[in-house]
């Protein structure tokens, strides 16, 4: 008997699985930084945790709701302006790990948090770039978090806001970039790793209790699964009550009812 | 030389309509007071400069100020869209407004170039279906090792306003914590006008590393306790996130935006953010 878990638990947990101690996280807020916290809360004790305000080496008691937050200063090995982190900690290449969320993913792993609809005369204006592009260009790796669905795994982004492997193969290299992008794809669902080859994202791992059929039919492309599908490891309990007492935590402190 | 002034004469003297105004502080020392009082004095046609327009920019677009936005990032960190925001660019209301796009990185880049007096920055970075929207994404090749960079522009404000935890009487200003990309603004425009805190006799016996504006580098600056407000100032008060979440309700109909301008800003004034900042020290 286990213990009941959200999806978002288990891309939670799952994401977390995937940064160890050796890691610089470059995090973002919302799921990269539960992930990423719960990481620093359980088996990585000593793991990086950077966020694009500058503050280096974090180790807040509460998620920050924004990436400015005064928890992540006051905990911070040392706090640098915004230019010196994008010059000479991100641009430089001393980020092993960025954590991207995306509305609109596509198969190669291409993200879209711009526009949908036209950029001129959009259906819903996104919140745009931030440092998610040069992330996807500078960090070593890239691990992508989002909820899988029709909407937003799509046969053709709206916009390219931040570069994955392009239009698939070598195309990442051709464009003169040196990093290997986006690794691994966590959803709800599954995990997704790009094919060595063509670089088409493919599924890995499925979730407990998630059947191919249901990926299949939250994909908005025909997704590939691997020969050697396996199945992600369900959460311990010891990580589940990890990240609640985080979320909770968290709650009380920004005052959400 | 900056002067010690009220913040209706700073604002007054130096944002003209037409300007290209850049507010910064990132996440923290948010110029919410002095934001406040451009929409109060109703300057019109302004280019707004800003890497994460969030509430401030939302009021400021909602209340017809902008004509143009300069910007990397906008949405209300950890809460959602920008409603004024959004209305103004798939509705051009209250007015249509244009955006020049750019990454994070690009725009922390082009502020440094700013600073530094020079004409563009070069960085490594891909803008993706920027380059196709934004024509001042550029390439530029290493005359040393051939590789091709990406250029932007040097941002040059007209004027640049921030908001700091103190000055001291001869008109320094002292910022802690996250300092974003505030000095490289300030150094960047023409004129810089500046919302502490509090003033103090001197800032000696500091750390000798702080981040200390010289009074040569400032036009004006007004003392307006709580200015940051919702934002926080480190050290005096911490950031409202429960606004910030309210802020989602509050913008999200022109009515209920108009409502809040009018109680919170057309009707109210810089001395009112004392007792919004001691709510949450």
């Amino acid at each position: 008997m286990t213990t009941p878990y959200t999806g978002d638990e288990m891309l939670t947990v799952a994401a977390s699985r995937a940064v160890g101690n050796d890691d610089i996280c470059f995090v973002g807020i919302g799921q990269p930084s539960a992930a990423c916290n719960l990481a620093r809360l359980t088996h990585a004790p000593r793991i990086t945790l950077i966020y694009e305000s500058g503050t280096i080496g974090v180790r807040p008691t509460v998620l920050p709701l924004s990436i400015g937050d005064g928890e992540l200063c006051a905990t911070a090995l040392t706090t640098v302006s915004v230019p010196e982190f994008f010059r000479y900690w991100l641009q430089s290449g001393r980020i092993t790990v960025g954590f991207l969320g995306a509305a609109q993913l596509d198969r190669f792993g291409n993200i879209n948090t711009t526009v949908i609809g036209p950029y001129a005369t959009p259906t819903v204006r996104l919140p745009g770039a931030g440092g998610a592009s040069d992330m996807a260009v500078c960090c070593q790796r890239i691990f992508i978090v989002m909820p899988h669905s029709k909407r937003g795994m799509v046969e053709r982004i709206d916009f390219v806001t931040s570069i994955g492997h392009g239009s698939g193969g070598e195309a990442r290299a051709r464009l003169g970039i040196r990093t290997e992008g986006p690794v691994k794809v966590i959803t709800d669902l599954c995990i997704m790793e790009p094919d060595p080859t063509t670089k088409e994202l493919t599924v890995t791992s499925l979730h407990p209790r998630v059947s191919k059929e249901a990926v299949a039919s939250a994909t908005g492309w025909p997704v590939r699964f691997s020969d050697t599908l396996t199945e992600t490891r369900e959460p311990a309990v010891s990580e589940l009550e990890v990240l609640r007492a985080l979320r909770a935590d968290t709650a009380r402190a920004h005052g959400a009812a | 030389m900056s002067v010690f002034s009220s913040l209706q004469d700073a604002i007054r003297e130096s944002v003209r309509d037409g300007d290209v105004v850049a507010m910064e502080g990132f996440t923290h020392l948010i110029p919410f007071a002095a934001g406040h009082e451009v929409i109060r004095q109703q300057r019109r046609g302004l280019t707004l400069v800003r890497m994460t327009p969030d509430v401030i920019f939302d009021q400021l677009i909602g209340a017809g100020c902008a004509s143009r936005l300069v910007f990397s990032w906008g949405g209300n960190p950890g809460v959602g869209s920008l409603h004024r925001l959004r209305d103004a660019v798939e509705h051009s209301w209250p007015c249509p407004l244009a955006l020049e796009e750019f990454s994070h990185g690009a725009m922390a880049n082009a502020y440094d170039a700013g600073a530094a007096n020079l004409p563009f920055a070069a960085l490594r970075t891909h803008p993706g279906g920027l380059a196709d929207v934004n024509p001042r994404y550029r390439t530029v090749t290493c005359p040393f090792t051939g590789e091709t960079l990406v250029a932007v522009p040097a941002l040059r404000p007209d004027v640049t306003i921030i908001h700091a935890q103190k000055a001291d009487r001869e008109g320094n200003v002292l910022m802690e914590g996250i300092v974003g990309v505030q000095k490289e603004a300030v150094l960047a425009a023409r004129r810089a006008v500046v919302t502490v805190e509090e003033v103090v006799d001197s800032f000696e016996g500091g750390h000798p590393n702080a981040c200390i504006l010289p009074r040569w580098t400032i036009r004006a600056i007004a003392v307006v306790p709580g200015g940051a407000f919702p934002s926080y100032a480190f050290g005096y008060y911490s950031r409202d996130n429960a606004f910030y979440r309210s802020w989602d309700e509050i913008s999200r109909t022109r009515d209920g935006f108009r409502a809040w301008l009018d109680e919170h800003v057309m009707r109210s004034g810089p001395e009112a953010f004392a007792a919004r900042g001691r709510r949450v020290a």
